[in-house]
This record gives structure tokens, C-alpha cells and sequence, in this order.
């Protein structure tokens, strides 16, 4: 017997006086692992949104540990809204390199610039990422396509499936769901149609942030409570930038902020924080009495099923 | 230990690190209170943050309620709220310093049969509710035998709206006697029933200071401390193969390694094993287990396994032990649940997913179909629709090494998929696991004569 493994589990699993526990971190790695495999197994062409958020990183390290030693069987793709986070492409950028990995970009910019799609009145970009994705989807032929998404964002997401099945359309129809038993996932779908794989489905924003930790994982720096120019608007601290901020009645003041989520810049909120480290992100966290969406998301706001409406576009 | 290690004890990642994972179901219509009492778990838990609170409140003042509607925190699809009902199994998710759980909220109406079955397949414990002034009803008997069929192995008896009944031990112990008797016929390992008021709060997070006659514990420290592991050296050892991993590097010219999650018991180093379905035999060389070279492995982690002899393998393979008492077979009986709303019928032909392997399948015959509320037998029903649960008779196009659903709820069950448009047709249990069961039941009911119970 080798190592620490053994000795670690019994600790864990004092419970039941068996050699044999797992901890909840080490059944999520396992069972997301699982779903990498399945999809590697089964379809042609998997790609992996990648977006240099913290749930598309854990995403990535999970499939990365999946196929070791081998490379990774997979692509990355991102919808650059074009009004990204610096920081956040920096390091999307810097870890496709790092891995050597084909990373491609679909820009909502380019729709923009030759008029398949047109600004929103109110600047937020998230739901203008549904055409080029579906587009880049089309013309790459992908048949699986990877999305950090979890149950517990957001309670639309809590009913879909880990395999969820869309049509050429890319939209999802809650109602013509398959069941999903066991750990038996249905990946079949005709030509044209495409899956939605969500290997995070079971995780919580806390179990991200306990096996980044583990892991060690390395973030974009934002993630972490940092001095910032931020002005109010619609009760969320929202940096300045080329989309559309501030205006003439707001004022920018220098407050200690990090991200719990990042998205477009024009509807993701900084929360004041002076959690500069990962321990103190985990207290701050279980101790937090606002849900990531609810505390730094305006687009999940605007009305009680907007995520759904969104989903079934064919939104992530 | 090496920098990929798996410790979570040296991190410091202090309070929530060390926890277990336990996956449960609650079954249960909204008349029985299912909702209010996983509203209670979610929010007396300090699950339910309060900006979602702010919205099930704006939204129960929008629909003329006075009080917010805990319910409507598991409703998640605008069909669901508007209709007032719940249409499919919804996820929830909350934690305990103890432990991390998973909750599939399954709606309990006999048309969501499979809801049931979906949400029952994952869990270790199921949660069976029932309205202490109406006591086990066909509803109840359904939902065990759900929890039974499934084989899940712990089961929870809530017997809500004590308030309704003055506290009286009396009412409670009458309802537990007879679902303890139901179920435990039906072959539920374990059976704890607790009396609760989800409205008031009895016994559900904190113990009641009204049923003083009560000695067990509420609802979550059920829930907290119920084992959600058994040792899992006594179950056949399964690793069905997902994926070949095969650097073919400057460095790993020669690496070929078997990539798959262990479904059920333990593999070490130096087993003899064998391949199914060839046949052919070999020994574990080495177990990676996601980046740390370990001796053993146990379900359900996912790992790479490398053999002493270069054999043809691929993805559907099944290693197990070289003395495995599996036998690969073209001919499969089964109890099954049918999940589509298309049919099934006799001469059917589909696709059976088992374990990593799809082959081609006929249904041969469709022998019974079985009334889940008094576990009547109908013979020869012509067909299975959603939700009917029946006995099925299969021939594979190719053998396959399935166990009993009573040994490996993981390698005893198979999905049949038609084969046009991949829709998921049935959810299969190999064996005769719960239909025997019941078949022994009604035998016996029969032989006791005028001393039956009211199925």
C-alpha cells in the first residue's frame, strides 16, 4: 500500500469504520471525469466552452486529469462578447498555449460590425453570444459541447440534464427532456443536432471554490479582492469600460472588490471584499447570504425566467 | 504525497473540507406536504440564501399569497409555476458541516412514474411522505416500492402533519408498523420512520418538544449520519472500459492505459482479471487514479487501469476478476420502467445501453406488466406505456455480461434506446430482483388467506 491515499480516506470515512470513504470533493472529481470520458467515447467532434471563468477552468483541469498522460482529445471555444475582462483573456489565452491546445473565438463584435446583430438598448451583450455559438457550432460540425453550468446557479438550470440533447436550432425544450438514470448517459442525436454536456452539474459554487484550493488551481487575478474604479448602477458595482460606463450622473470611486462570477463586463457586479486569498474567499463564501447570480448578475434579474427564456435560445 | 494528491485533510481547507457526499430523494405530492418539508430542510439548513428568498416572496405577492410559498423554490419551469405543478425532477443542493447532499425533488404523481424512478436510481436514501390523518395509502405502497425496486438502500418514513393529529404517539406508530411491514416484504433493507411536522418545524431540522415520546432523530440528523458507503470489498469487482488512453509521446512511446470509473467493489494491483466478453485474462499492473499511482481503488472512482499483456481492448469492454461468476449472455430478462411516451412493444427493435457497451436488441416478449399501488400482476399486457413498469424478455445482438440489478445496481442496469432518433425508451433492473419479490409477497398473501392485509 502506497502513500497517503489510504490512511487520508480512513480519516474521511470515520463514519463507517470502512477503509473505503470518499470525500464529496473526490466523488465530484470522479463523476465529472466519468461524463469527459463518456463524450471522448462517444462523439466525433467535443469542444469545450472556454471562457477563463473559474467554472470553465475547473472544467478544463478536470479534463486535462481525465486523459493524462495523453493530451486532450478536445478544443476550446470562446464567445468573446468584446467586452471581456482583460485579465480574464490574458489567462484564457495563456493556459490554451500553456496545454497546447486549438482555442477558437467567436467574436459577437464581428456580428455586430456586419449587422447580423444589433446593440441592445441597454448595452448587455450576454444574450447577443447565443448566434455565433450556434454558428460556430454549425460551421466546426461540434457534437458535444461542454458548459460549465451548474444546478445550483440558478433554478432553470436545475432541471436540465448532464447530456442535454438540442436541436439544429440549438434550442432546449424542457419537456422533451430524457430521462437521465444511473450514470447512463444518452449521447445519440441526429446529424445536425448537438449535445450539451454539463460535467459541473452536481457542484456548488463552495465545491468549485474547495477544489480550486485542493488543486491549487491558478485564476485570473480578479477573482481575488482588489483596489478598483467601480460606479453604481442597478445596486451593482460595475467597472468602467468602452461598453458604455459610466454615464454623466454616475461617479467612479475606488472601493476593495473582487468577482464571484465573470461575464460581460456591462452585466457582471464586483462585491466589495477583502478576501485576497483563497481561505478567505471560502469564508467569505459560506458565510455569504446572496447567491453568485443574485449577487453580481443584472441579466438574471430582468424577470423570473430569464435564464429559461435564455436556455432555450439556445443560451449555454 | 505527491502535488495531485487527493488529501483534503492537509490543505487547509478547513471547515467544509471533510465532508461525505449523500445523494437522497424525496417522494411525495404537494397535499402531503413533500414541498413545505424540503423548503424547511433547505431553508432551517440555511440553504436558501436570501436573495432567493426575495424573489419566492415578490413572486407569491404577484400570485395573491400572503405568506412566501416555499414551493415555489423547487418549481423551477414557468410551466410549472403557472400550472402549480412540478414536472420533472429538480436538484437541490445544500450542505451541512457534516455532510454534502443532493436532493432529486421528484414529483409524486402516478403519471411521474419515471420522475420517480429517475430521481430513485442515484440515491442512497429515499424520503417516503405521508399525511399522518390519511396514513399508507396507494400512494405510499407506490412510492415504496419505487424506493424497493430501485434498490435504494435506506429508506425514510416521514409521517407528516403530526400537528393535525394532536402529537399522538399512537397515530404515528400505527402508520410505521404498517409501511415497515409493507415495505420491508418488498425487500427495503432499512426502514427509519420519524414523525414530523414540516409546517411547524417537528423533528425536521430540530427535535420536537411536543412528541417528547420520541426518542430517534429528526429529519437532517437522519440524513447527517446515515452510512453512505457500505464496504464495498464484499461486491463484484466491475470496471467497465470508457476510453483507451494511449499517449504515443517521445516520453510514453509505449503507455496503454484503461480508462473508466469502477462501478462497483475494488481492484488492486497484482489481481488477476478477465475481459468480458472475450474472455481472455491478464493481471493489473498499475492503477493511476487521476494523476498518483495507487495499489487500490474502490467505487466509485474513476481511474486507469494497465495490464501485464497487451490484449485487444476498447471501450464497452468489462474487466472484472478473473474468477468472475458473470457470465455474458444474448439473452436478458429484465424489470423494467418505461420512461417514453411512445410505447414498447413485442418485436420491437432497439438499441441496449449497458455499462459503456450500446449493441442491438429485440424485445422478445413483454410477459407482465405490474400495478406499482397493489403489486397486481397483469399477464400479457400487450404493451408497456410511460410510466407502466412491466417484465421484459430480451435478445441481444451480441453477449453481454450483465449482473443481477440485486448485486450491482450499477452493471445490473441497461437503457433500451430506439434506434431512429436516440430517444431513451426504458430504464432496465436485469434479474428478477423486485418482480420475485413481489410475486412472494402476493403468494403469501394469498396462502394467509382471510388474514391478508388490504393491498
Amino acid at each position: 500500500m502506497k502513500g497517503t491515499r489510504m490512511t487520508t480516506a480512513t480519516v474521511r470515512a470515520g463514519e463507517t469504520g470502512s477503509p473505503y470513504g470518499l470525500s464529496h470533493l473526490e466523488v465530484l472529481e470522479s463523476e465529472a471525469v466519468h461524463i469527459f470520458r463518456e463524450v471522448a467515447g462517444e462523439f466525433e467532434r467535443p469542444v469545450i466552452l472556454y471562457s477563463g471563468g473559474k467554472d470553465s477552468i475547473v472544467m478544463l483541469h478536470l479534463a486535462l486529469k481525465a486523459f493524462a498522460p495523453a493530451p486532450l482529445p478536445f478544443s476550446l471555444l470562446h464567445v468573446d462578447t468584446g467586452h471581456n475582462f482583460p485579465e480574464v483573456l490574458h489567462h484564457r489565452d495563456h493556459q490554451a498555449a500553456h496545454h497546447n491546445l486549438r482555442l477558437h473565438i467567436a467574436h459577437v463584435q464581428d456580428y455586430i460590425d456586419d449587422g447580423r446583430l444589433r446593440e441592445r438598448p441597454d448595452g448587455t451583450r450576454n444574450p447577443l453570444q447565443t448566434l455565433p455559438l450556434l454558428d460556430t457550432i454549425t460551421t466546426h460540425r461540434f457534437d458535444a459541447v461542454f458548459g460549465g453550468g451548474r444546478r445550483d446557479e440558478e433554478k432553470a438550470r436545475a432541471k436540465e440534464r448532464v447530456f442535454s440533447l438540442r436541436d439544429e436550432f440549438g434550442t432546449w425544450n424542457p419537456r422533451r427532456q430524457r430521462p437521465e438514470l444511473w450514470q447512463l448517459y444518452n449521447g445519440r442525436h441526429s446529424p445536425g443536432e448537438h449535445v450539451r454536456v454539463f460535467p459541473l452539474s452536481n457542484w456548488t459554487e463552495l465545491d468549485v471554490w474547495q477544489y480550486i484550493a485542493h488543486e491549487k488551481i491558478e485564476l485570473p487575478t480578479i477573482y481575488y479582492a482588489h483596489t478598483r474604479q467601480v460606479f453604481h448602477r442597478h445596486g451593482m458595482w460595475l467597472a468602467p469600460g468602452d461598453w458604455g460606463g459610466p454615464h454623466d450622473h454616475e461617479t467612479l470611486q475606488t472601493r476593495h472588490v473582487r468577482y464571484r462570477t465573470v461575464g460581460d463586463m456591462s452585466c457582471t457586479g464586483a462585491v466589495d471584499s477583502h478576501a485576497d486569498t483563497i481561505d478567505k474567499v471560502i469564508t467569505e463564501i459560506t458565510a455569504s447570504r446572496l447567491t453568485e447570480r443574485g449577487a453580481t448578475r443584472a441579466d438574471d434579474k430582468l424577470s423570473e425566467a430569464a435564464m429559461e427564456d435564455r436556455k432555450r435560445e439556445g443560451y449555454f | 504525497m505527491s502535488s495531485t494528491g487527493t488529501s483534503t485533510i492537509d490543505t487547509g481547507d478547513a471547515a467544509l473540507a471533510a465532508t461525505s457526499l449523500l445523494r437522497f430523494a424525496t417522494a411525495g405530492s404537494v397535499d402531503d406536504g413533500k414541498s413545505t418539508l424540503v423548503g424547511r430542510l433547505l431553508h432551517d439548513s440555511k440553504s436558501v440564501l436570501t436573495d432567493q428568498l426575495e424573489a419566492v416572496e415578490r413572486a407569491s405577492l404577484d400570485r395573491g399569497q400572503d405568506a412566501p410559498d416555499l414551493a415555489l423554490l423547487t418549481d423551477g419551469l414557468r410551466a410549472e409555476r403557472e400550472q402549480g405543478i412540478t414536472i420533472d425532477v429538480a436538484y437541490r443542493y445544500f450542505a451541512t458541516p457534516r455532510r454534502r447532499f443532493i436532493l432529486a425533488d421528484t414529483p409524486g404523481h402516478v403519471q411521474y412514474t419515471r420522475n420517480m424512478v429517475t430521481g430513485a436510481s442515484t440515491a442512497e436514501l429515499a424520503v417516503v411522505l405521508v399525511d399522518a390523518r390519511n396514513g399508507v395509502v396507494e400512494q405510499t405502497r407506490r412510492h415504496a416500492a419505487v424506493a424497493a425496486l430501485l434498490r435504494v438502500p435506506h429508506v425514510v418514513l416521514a409521517v407528516n402533519k403530526m400537528d393535525l393529529v394532536d402529537y399522538r404517539e399512537g397515530v404515528f406508530a400505527a402508520i410505521a408498523a404498517e409501511f415497515t411491514r409493507y415495505a420491508g416484504e418488498l425487500g427495503v433493507p432499512e426502514i427509519t420512520a420519524i414523525p414530523i411536522s414540516a409546517l411547524q418545524g417537528d423533528n425536521v431540522v430540530t427535535a420536537s418538544a411536543r412528541m417528547d415520546w420520541y426518542g430517534g432523530p429528526t429529519v437532517l440528523e437522519h440524513l447527517e449520519t446515515v452510512p453512505v458507503s457500505h464496504d464495498p470489498s464484499g461486491d463484484p469487482a466491475r470496471f467497465p472500459v470508457q476510453y483507451v488512453i494511449r499517449p504515443q509521446t517521445p516520453e510514453l512511446p509505449d503507455y496503454r492505459g484503461y480508462a473508466g470509473q469502477i462501478a462497483s467493489g475494488v481492484f488492486r494491483t497484482g489481481d488477476r482479471i478477465t475481459v468480458l466478453p472475450s474472455g481472455r485474462t491478464s493481471t493489473v499492473e498499475g492503477i493511476d487514479a487521476l494523476g498518483q499511482s495507487v495499489d487500490v481503488a474502490w467505487a466509485p472512482q474513476s481511474v486507469t487501469l494497465r495490464l501485464a499483456d497487451d490484449l485487444d481492448i476498447s471501450r464497452g469492454d468489462l474487466i472484472a476478476p478473473a474468477q468472475a461468476s458473470v457470465r455474458p449472455s444474448q439473452d436478458q430478462t429484465a424489470t423494467v420502467c418505461h420512461v417514453a411516451d411512445r410505447p414498447l412493444k413485442p418485436g420491437d427493435r432497439v438499441l441496449l445501453k449497458h455499462a459503456t457497451r450500446t449493441v442491438k436488441a429485440i424485445v422478445k416478449d413483454i410477459p407482465s406488466r405490474l400495478t406499482l399501488d397493489d403489486l397486481s400482476q397483469h399477464p400479457v399486457p400487450g404493451e408497456l406505456v410511460a410510466n407502466d413498469i412491466g417484465r421484459v424478455v430480451l435478445r441481444t445482438a451480441e453477449a453481454l455480461p450483465i449482473d443481477a440489478y440485486a448485486d450491482s445496481r450499477r452493471t445490473g442496469s441497461f437503457l433500451l434506446i430506439d434506434p431512429a432518433d436516440g430517444t431513451t425508451l426504458t430504464a432496465g433492473m436485469a434479474g428478477d430482483a423486485f418482480a420475485e419479490a413481489a410475486r412472494d409477497v402476493k403468494e403469501a398473501e394469498a396462502a394467509a388467506d382471510d388474514e391478508g392485509w388490504d393491498f
